[in-house]
């Protein structure tokens, strides 16, 4: 088996972010790493974030660093990954990529102890940067201009000092003086030596200034100091006449200002009133505010508490360090602020923000300083505080994020098209249930009831110059009807247009006239209102019109084409005649391109299956320049023109071509280019979109030409950042649509549907999937589909949480205590619920989604079981779990007895914890009968086991659970469950299970899988088969009766399958191999199972599923991630293919390495050697390559560049 | 077979500078705690690397990543608990 491995949603999560003047020119930009990704991010002029660039780089991107040799106008970004380089990247606006302008080698790949990468600092004024390592090693590179104005790099300069853990470093501003980095350090050495612990207790974290002599090209340790213990990170503070240079260590509980010759100015960050008095406050992250006159900083807490940090200083000396409350925001993993007054908040999980400050918090509030600061006997006296309502900042824009995928399935619900991804996503109070479907989000503007049934809708512009549509033109089955479009849109009956009579064409002809084309002739509005009006010969009537500004062609019934051109005066002339052998099924004329007199290309479909493109030159008028036959007959034609580009805003080099697409009556949409001087036709595609034969219309996007397609659902065919993407649209079945552009909406899409009108935008271009999210209240663990009633039952528990009735009641008590009183409290009801993520606007004193639940002891658990309907997103029951118990797993059963139905066993545990030794006070598995119609749970009972069920499964009428090393079966009783029996030869924890005829197949957390199997004669369970490797399964699923696939902690995803004649001889053996069970070897079974498919995915994969996205596709293994990614998994089915597809990866592999210097084949193989996979996502990067290179590769495959990309488009419609 | 002078003083050079150059080089006297503060070190410094294994575990947690990082550093100090006592032979 060959997998063809493909990203479908690239990850939301953020690693961290560097914000500056990337592009150069005044706007600011935002590169922020997703771990394998490199995204540019820019807010537009509306404030809306918009991805400019988005790269993979096959490495796991720890650090980033903007820097700016003075005098440049541009920044510079470095990047540490695990590649053992330090790259530094400059973003090339012409071509839209980020180039490698430095790679330095320093040690070796991975994420190791003593190999830099993991810290970056670069000194404020761009003359050096330090790469650093967890451990020991520093390396400083200098940073220079040669001759040609080119970055110049230095060998690197060492700073290493062993068994030291770094904490943190920075660049110090000092002006032009010597470039300073500082560190907190931590020196071991004596630690490991001193068996009394006399020495690990006085162990003190140090502050460290490196110097790097300019003159000397030498890196000297110039002063250290010991600091607070508690300490984490350094932030610059301004130097050089804008401040007094220096750090800000932050330590837990403190920010301390530090500087070489300067004591110490310490002050305590203020507390959240609620939190126990265990906790200490960690700074998690910080930004720094510049200007020429003020600075301040922005830090943030692990509750998520913004404080702004100022210095009163006089020359260097610092007087006063003072901290006060700024605003509550979701923890961010990293923050930026641009110098155009946003703020960009990156989350550790759930989406991303960006603010606009509206104050710099210069208002009232709390605030703890150095001048104040107590100490008694118990340490220094803290300063409480209460999370108030945003003050400082608003929020504009978000950006989505799925982190933390926790569970994943793929279902059709909804009975649509295609099916859709049911994803737990988040933590906490901003945990989410997506619904996600492929395709793009729309935003419906309008829709309006019209008195009949509609067959077309057009938009049309008064004049070429207009930047908005002026009338909305609707054809009914025997009358037009015209709307004006103004700030409202109402019906005119002056505009010239035959109103009796059906529409076959609304169009702007010239610059400023009006043409109406109905079957019984055309009608041609003069700007100053003449109309001339064109009769069809005879008896005839024209059946189909193509068009564009200053050409028209017509088809009569019976087949004849007449061609009608724009002369000079702006009178419509007749040309030339032509007859086709059949009725003319549709029929097409390019725009006119730019600058020339008239389009050279008339495209006819018939119905004997052939298209035809033929001349409208002078010269050659209505010859056929060229036939294609197609499979069936043509619906729907559009000539879309691409116009030439050379990079820019979006996207890579292309020649202007033509492209050809039809529509065909079996639901295909066929696509190929049209030769720009001969017509010929070359290189087609075809794809199915639908049940009913695509109509095609042009649009625009981001002002590019664009095609919608209707077929049973609307596609979109655009270009984006180089790639043509045809996606569908989430949205219903469309007859007729036109492109729509007015005051309120720019790029808009008018369209008809059953008796309405209409009017919508396309969001978030670029994106797979659109989704729906319904909040919950607790961190998703698992959830199961009621098969019956096709509701969700989702499980969600949080450590360290309270209830909510206990929530419900401190929040009542600190409203109170505010004197908000009786007002409050209606709306703390929906509160149990935190609410939706949209209404920011409501004045709610404390919502949890923005704030986060109040920190409890970690003994605690908060949890609950939700039966959730999708189909509104409404709970229909919520169980709150009652004394400190947490749900783990979950599962529908059930049982032979046939007197309940299906069943909900829930496996929990009570009083779990994890440090300083994993316990638990007892673990039930609670079993819920369905009751209203599967909307309500109704205990049955509740049976105490010995550790937590972290797995739970459905067997033979029985019910399996997992219980720490013990695979159990139970029975249902009428008190309680019964064991009907028991294996304890696991080797560690069992973590789920799964079923097949009578094998079961067991993961365990450390040791893989193991292959069982139960005999119902003897009551015996027993492992006949396991793996070799261990691996520490983090997802698990169930491919055919030998294979299994899983996914370890690691990131990589992995299948095995048990040998062919093992599996037959166990199945034929009477015994079923259990005699040889009794020989396994050294604890293992006695036989193995082989990996057959190996692949490092770089992030932590938490679901697999094998389904299929799109309706008569492949079926594919898909898979969640931690980070937010979803990617999918597709067997090839023919030999070509991977032959095809290896070849081109190992071309890729070595004309295109990765962006961040880390092997690309030694990425995939990371933890094992990458089997029998092939990296699409690198294979996708083909057309980002310059025209030569693609064709270099192209020869040597013996293809041509347009084939290759055929070929990846086609696999990835296979997919999605 | 016997070796010369000069290859065993070139041998134990080599091992005394990989030691020196990479932390972690075992020597024969390398007991059980060294190994294991050893070993424990290296996955901590790897679960501060690997940004999603980070994730993994402050969900697990319920802690924020920051905080997951920085216990996992402070961890790096004494990761095994207290040395043994030394024999003094």
């Amino acid at each position: 088996m060959y997998l063809y491995s493909l990203t479908l949603q690239r990850p939301g999560g953020v690693v961290c972010a560097t914000n500056g003047n990337f592009v150069g020119g005044k706007t600011q930009e935002i590169v922020v790493a997703r771990g394998k990704t490199l995204d540019l991010l820019r807010p537009d002029e509306s404030g809306k974030l918009q991805t400019v660039l988005s790269v993979e780089v096959f490495g796991a991107i720890r650090s980033l660093a903007q820097f700016r040799l003075t005098g440049s106008q541009k920044d510079y970004v470095v990047v540490g990954s695990d590649s053992g380089r330090l790259v530094i990247l400059e973003y090339s606006r012409e071509r839209n990529i980020f180039h490698k302008v430095h790679q330095e080698t320093f040690g070796k790949s991975g994420c190791r102890r003593i190999v830099p990468g993991q810290f970056l600092a670069v000194d404020p004024k761009g003359r050096a940067v330090m790469a650093a390592a967890c451990e020991k090693q520093k390396l400083v590179y200098v940073l220079n201009r040669d001759a040609a104005a080119r970055l110049t790099i230095s060998s690197p300069l060492e700073a290493h000092k062993t068994h030291t853990i770094t904490y943190s470093v920075i660049g110090v501003d000092c002006g032009f003086d010597n470039p300073v980095f500082a560190a907190i350090e931590l020196d071991y050495s004596e630690a490991d030596l001193d068996p009394t612990g006399q020495a690990a207790a006085d162990a003190q974290k140090h502050l460290t200034f490196y110097e790097l002599d300019l003159g000397l090209n030498h890196v000297s340790r110039k002063w250290s100091e010991p600091v607070d213990n508690g300490a984490n990170l350094l932030v610059t503070v301004p130097g050089g006449g804008d401040g007094p240079s220096g750090v800000l260590v932050c330590a837990e509980n403190f920010v301390i200002y530090k500087n070489q010759g300067h004591p110490d100015v310490r002050a305590v960050i203020p507390r959240r009133a609620d939190l126990p008095a265990e906790r200490g406050v960690l700074v998690v992250s910080a930004a720094t505010h510049r200007q020429k006159s003020m600075f301040f900083f922005l830090l943030q807490t692990e509750y998520g508490d913004i404080f702004k940090v100022t210095l009163e200083h006089e020359g260097d000396r610092v007087s006063e360090l003072k901290i006060k409350y700024f605003d509550t925001i979701p923890v961010t993993s990293s923050m930026c602020v641009l110098k155009t007054g946003f703020l960009f908040a990156a989350s550790e999980f759930g989406n991303h923000a960006l603010y606009q400050f509206q104050a710099i918090g210069e208002a009232e509030d709390v605030e703890a300083s150095s001048a104040t600061l107590m100490e008694t006997e118990e340490g220094f006296q803290p300063v409480f505080f209460q999370p108030r309502g945003l003050k400082n900042l608003v929020r504009i824009d978000q950006v989505q994020s799925l982190m933390p995928i926790m569970d994943m399935k793929v279902l059709n619900l909804f009975e649509e098209e295609t099916p859709q991804v049911f994803t737990l996503c988040g933590r906490g109070p901003r945990s989410s249930l997506r619904i996600l479907r492929p395709g793009l989000a729309i935003n419906e503007m309008a829709v309006s009831q019209l008195p009949g049934t509609p067959s077309a809708v057009w938009t049309v512009k008064k004049n070429v110059t207009d930047e908005f549509d002026a009338y909305i033109v609707v054809s009914f089955a025997n009358a037009t009807l015209v709307l004006s479009i103004g700030e409202t849109i109402e019906e005119v009956s002056d505009s010239g247009f035959l109103d009796t009579t059906p529409s076959l064409s609304v169009s702007l002809l010239g610059d400023d006239s009006l043409m109406q084309v109905h079957p019984n002739g055309i009608r041609h509005i003069r700007e100053d209102g003449r109309i001339n009006e064109w009769k069809t010969p005879g008896k005839k009537t024209i059946v189909k019109v193509g068009s564009n500004r200053l050409q028209v062609v017509i088809a009569l019934s019976g087949g004849e084409l007449i061609y009608f051109e724009m002369d000079m005066t702006g009178q419509l002339m007749e040309v030339e005649k032509h007859e086709m052998p059949g009725d003319v099924a549709c029929l097409d004329i390019a725009p006119v391109p730019e600058g020339r007199q008239r389009s050279r290309f008339l495209a006819v479909g018939s119905y004997d299956n052939t298209i035809r493109i033929l001349s409208l030159d002078p010269d050659d008028c209505m010859q056929i320049l060229s036939v294609q036959s197609v499979s069936s007959p043509p619906e729907s034609l559009l000539l879309l023109e691409v116009q030439a580009s050379t990079g820019g805003e979006d996207g890579a080099d292309h020649p202007a071509s033509v492209f050809l697409n039809a529509g065909l009556q079996n639901g295909v949409l066929f696509r190929t280019v049209v030769d720009m001087v001969t017509g010929q036709l070359s290189d087609t595609r075809s794809r199915f979109l639908g049940l009913r034969a695509p109509k095609l219309f042009s649009a625009i996007v981001r002002g590019r030409q664009a095609m919608l397609c209707l077929s049973s659902r609307p596609w979109l065919g655009y270009i984006h950042q180089g790639h043509f993407l045809l996606t569908p649209l989430s949205y219903e079945t469309l007859e007729y649509a036109a492109s729509f552009s007015s005051d309120q909406c720019a790029e808009g899409v008018v369209a008809v549907a059953g008796e309405a009108l209409r009017i919508f935008t396309i969001e978030r271009l670029g994106e797979t999937f659109n989704e729906t999210v319904v909040p919950l209240r607790y961190t998703p663990r698992k959830f199961v589909l009621q098969p019956k009633r096709k509701n969700l039952i989702i499980i969600e528990s949080d450590q360290g949480a309270f209830t909510a009735e206990e929530r419900e009641a401190a929040r009542k008590e600190c409203l109170e205590a505010a004197g908000m009183g009786e007002n409050g409290s209606a709306n703390n009801g929906d509160q149990m619920e935190n609410g939706d993520g949209d209404d920011e606007e409501k004045e709610d004193a404390l919502s949890d989604e923005q704030y986060g639940y109040p920190k409890a002891e970690s003994e605690k658990w908060a949890s609950c079981i939700r039966v959730l309907d999708p189909r509104t997103g409404n709970t229909t029951c919520l169980l709150e779990l009652q004394d400190n118990e947490a749900a783990f797993s979950v599962c529908t059963v059930n049982f032979h007895d046939k007197e309940y139905g299906t069943l909900l066993a829930v496996g929990t545990a009570k009083g779990l914890q994890f440090w300083p030794k994993k316990s638990v006070a007892a673990g039930f598995i609670h079993i819920y009968r369905f009751v209203e119609e599967g909307k309500s749970l109704e205990l049955l009972h509740k049976t105490q086991v010995e550790g937590v069920p972290l797995a739970l499964c459905q067997f033979q009428g029985r019910l399996l659970a997992g219980i720490g090393p013990i695979l159990r079966l139970y029975d249902l009783g009428k008190k309680r469950l019964l064991r009907k029996c028991e294996n304890k030869l696991f080797p560690n924890t069992i973590v789920s299970i799964h079923t097949y005829r009578d094998r079961i197949y067991v993961s365990d957390i450390q040791e893989s899988f193991h292959y069982c199997k139960y005999r119902r004669d003897e009551n015996q369970l027993y492992i006949f088969a396991d793996d070799s490797v261990p691996r520490w399964l983090t997802a698990s699923h169930h491919i055919d009766f030998d294979t299994m696939a899983g996914a370890d902690k690691f990131g990589n995803v992995y299948f095995v399958r048990l040998p062919q004649d093992v599996s037959d001889e166990i199945e034929e053996d009477p015994t079923g191999g259990k005699i040889k069970w009794e020989q396994g070897k050294l604890n293992g079974a006695p036989n193995k199972v082989e990996e057959i498919v190996q692949f490092h995915v770089g992030d932590v994969v938490t679901c697999l599923q094998k389904s299929s996205l799109i309706p008569g596709g492949g079926e594919c293994v898909i898979y969640g991630t931690v980070m937010g990614s979803v990617g999918a998994l597709l067997p090839f089915n023919s030999r070509e293919d991977v032959d095809f597809f290896s070849h081109l990866e190992m071309h890729m592999r070595q004309e295109h390495p990765p962006l961040c210097g880390r092997d690309h084949m030694a990425f995939r193989s990371a933890y094992f050697p990458v089997k029998d996979v092939i990296d699409g996502d690198l294979c996708e990067q083909f057309p980002t390559l310059p025209p030569d290179l693609q064709r270099k590769i192209s020869d040597e495959l013996d293809r041509t560049p347009g084939e290759i990309l055929k070929k990846l488009e086609d696999v990835r419609n296979r997919i999605i | 077979m016997d070796l010369k002078a000069s290859d065993r003083f070139n041998i134990n050079s080599q091992l005394e500078h990989l030691q020196a150059k990479y932390v972690g080089t075992g020597h024969a006297d390398l007991n059980r705690f060294e190994w294991a503060v050893n070993i424990q070190r290296d996955s901590y410094a790897s679960y501060i690397g690997h940004y999603p294994i980070l994730a993994y575990f402050a969900v697990a947690e319920n802690e924020s990543i920051g905080r997951e990082r920085y216990n996992f550093m402070q961890k790096m100090l004494m990761p095994c608990g207290l040395p043994p006592e030394r024999d003094e032979d």
